[in-house]
């Protein structure tokens, strides 16, 4: 990076940090922070999405939905989040590359499931074998982004769903007593209104959403945490310019200020939603 | 007659796709990227070491093109038996209990014997807390040995357990653990070693026979050669052939 840093057993003191900073393989450091940030930007309103999915579904009239809606809810609140991160995201993937493999190769002769093995042909492999390492990334990253969603999807349907049925019952009979469809009831005074109840619940979701963040790691993400393990850990002077001792604790606290700040902002953005949402409603919050 | 066929024209096709590309086909090639010197990540964040070096002139010499990904140790198996890449090369010790589960190549190191680091010279290895990375030789070893077993995760928590004294010793491969006691002074290896394990061998899906066929005779080719040797002799991986 810096021009006085060709040889850095010369070098000492901020100098040395400097140069140490600035590796190539800090920038992989660095660039994670922003893989995180980008999968709780993208993971978030999906999981709200499949949220309000659930709780739609979980309530409707249509008894085959009503159970698809509940049973969602019930398995995967129940379920550990390390199971589901361990398993179902390999299933996940061999789900697609089966899908894709019945679609593309339906002449294939081999079995895909030969003892141990899962073997797809290669036309039908996700990402392709001959793709970029980005696009593996890339993919990685999506089927990451899916998990997260499911899992948090679950918790936040179920929150939607107590706060669909905590809006005043006298809201929706005056919305009936003007002539208005269920669907215009839903839509137009159901859902404008479970929003504020919805939020003590929601807000609780979104910061354990931020702290399950190193389950990335386990997803072949390379998270804050990987990287802060890999670079805190003690380097002997044959494998690297920069050998150290153990400096993981310094790496983990950056990690801890980190997260600290980000449910900080959280928090104080999640207050100002609240007073928004509170505004003119016959709660004790909208009162004052 | 059928299946002749199908493979013929299989591989017409990926024959033509490898023609217009202009390269041959892309194997994966998963590691841990944690074990110097076997592997590990080096300043620039790319995958380096022994094992590095070996696989990229075994990808040369096969005439596959290589591409390197990193994967955590505990589900490095199961990740590969699912097909996300196609060759462990990560300091895998060949033994019956995984050949079980994928095949091997032909092993590319000799056995190495695993040793024990402790903070003096006189830790109870026999009888006292002794640490390995899980799922590896020297954790089934002291398992069934008379010794407490602690395992961890990664091969660097098994050192750092010694030195804040959880674990009175740990066993590692003897090439993992003897630049550590050379740049550390407060730790040192013990006499004692075990001689465990088959070798180093590339992991391969059992489905995968053409692919181990051809790392086996490009393995044998450096073997022959010498420079399988001198890429020993480089890093310091045990004995050579």
């Amino acid at each position: 990076m810096f021009s006085y840093c060709t040889d850095p057993d010369t070098l000492s003191g901020l100098r040395w940090l400097s140069c140490y900073l600035t590796t190539a393989k800090h920038a992989g450091f660095y660039w994670s922070f922003l893989t995180v940030l980008t999968l709780l930007a993208i993971t978030a309103p999906t999981a709200l999405a499949f949220g309000f999915g659930g709780a739609s579904a979980a309530r409707s009239q249509f008894a085959p939905l009503r159970w698809f809606g509940k049973s969602y809810i019930a398995i995967v609140r129940g379920v550990p989040d390390i199971a589901f991160f361990l398993f179902f995201v390999i299933a996940l993937d061999q789900a697609f590359e089966w899908i894709r493999h019945q679609w593309k190769c339906p002449d294939w002769p081999d079995a895909i499931r030969q003892g141990n093995d899962f073997v797809v042909c290669a036309a039908a492999k996700l990402p392709l074998g001959t793709a970029e390492q980005w696009v593996h990334e890339v993919y990685g990253f999506f089927t990451a982004v899916l998990t997260f969603a499911i899992v948090f999807g679950a918790f936040s349907a179920n929150v939607l769903y107590g706060a669909m049925r905590a809006v005043p019952k006298g809201q929706l009979e005056t919305a009936e007593a003007y002539g208005m469809t269920r669907r215009q009831t839903f839509w137009r005074v159901l859902v404008p209104q479970m929003w504020v109840y919805a939020l003590p619940g929601l807000s609780n979701l979104w910061m354990v959403l931020i702290k399950a963040t190193p389950l990335l790691f386990l997803l072949g993400v390379e998270d804050i945490v990987y990287w802060a393990r890999e670079l805190g850990g003690s380097k002997t002077p044959r494998f690297t310019d920069y050998p150290h001792g153990d400096w993981r604790l310094w790496y983990f606290l950056v990690l801890l200020v980190f997260y600290l700040c980000f449910t900080k902002l959280s928090e104080v953005v999640l207050e100002r939603v609240m007073k928004k949402l509170t505004r003119g409603q016959a709660t004790l919050g909208g009162t004052t | 007659m059928k299946k002749l066929i199908l493979a013929t024209t299989a591989l017409a096709f990926s024959a033509g796709f490898a023609l217009a590309d202009g390269h041959a086909t892309t194997v994966r090639m998963g590691t841990e990227g944690a074990y110097p010197p076997y592997n590990f990540i080096n300043d620039a964040g790319e995958v380096d070491g022994f094992e590095r070096e070996l696989g990229d002139e075994l990808c040369a010499r096969a005439e596959l093109t290589c591409e390197w990904v990193t994967n955590e140790w505990d589900s490095i198996i199961p990740n590969l038996v699912s097909g996300n890449y196609d060759v462990i090369i990560a300091g895998m010790s060949i033994t019956d209990e995984r050949d079980e589960v994928i095949d091997f190549t032909q092993n590319y190191t000799q056995p190495d014997p695993s040793a024990y680091l402790a903070l003096s010279a006189d830790a109870d290895v026999a009888g006292g807390v002794v640490a390995a990375q899980t799922n590896t030789i020297q954790a089934s070893f002291i398992a069934s040995s008379g010794a407490t077993l602690v395992e961890f995760a990664t091969p660097e928590e098994t050192v750092t357990a010694v030195k804040n004294g959880e674990a009175d010793a740990v066993l590692a491969d003897k090439s993992y653990l003897a630049p550590i006691a050379e740049a550390d002074g407060d730790v040192q290896l013990l006499e004692q070693e075990e001689l465990i394990g088959g070798g180093v061998g590339m992991g391969i899906r059992e489905s995968d026979g053409e692919l181990k066929d051809k790392f086996d005779a490009a393995i044998t080719s450096m073997k022959e050669d010498g420079s399988l040797n001198a890429l020993i002799a480089k890093w310091e991986v045990g004995a050579q052939f």
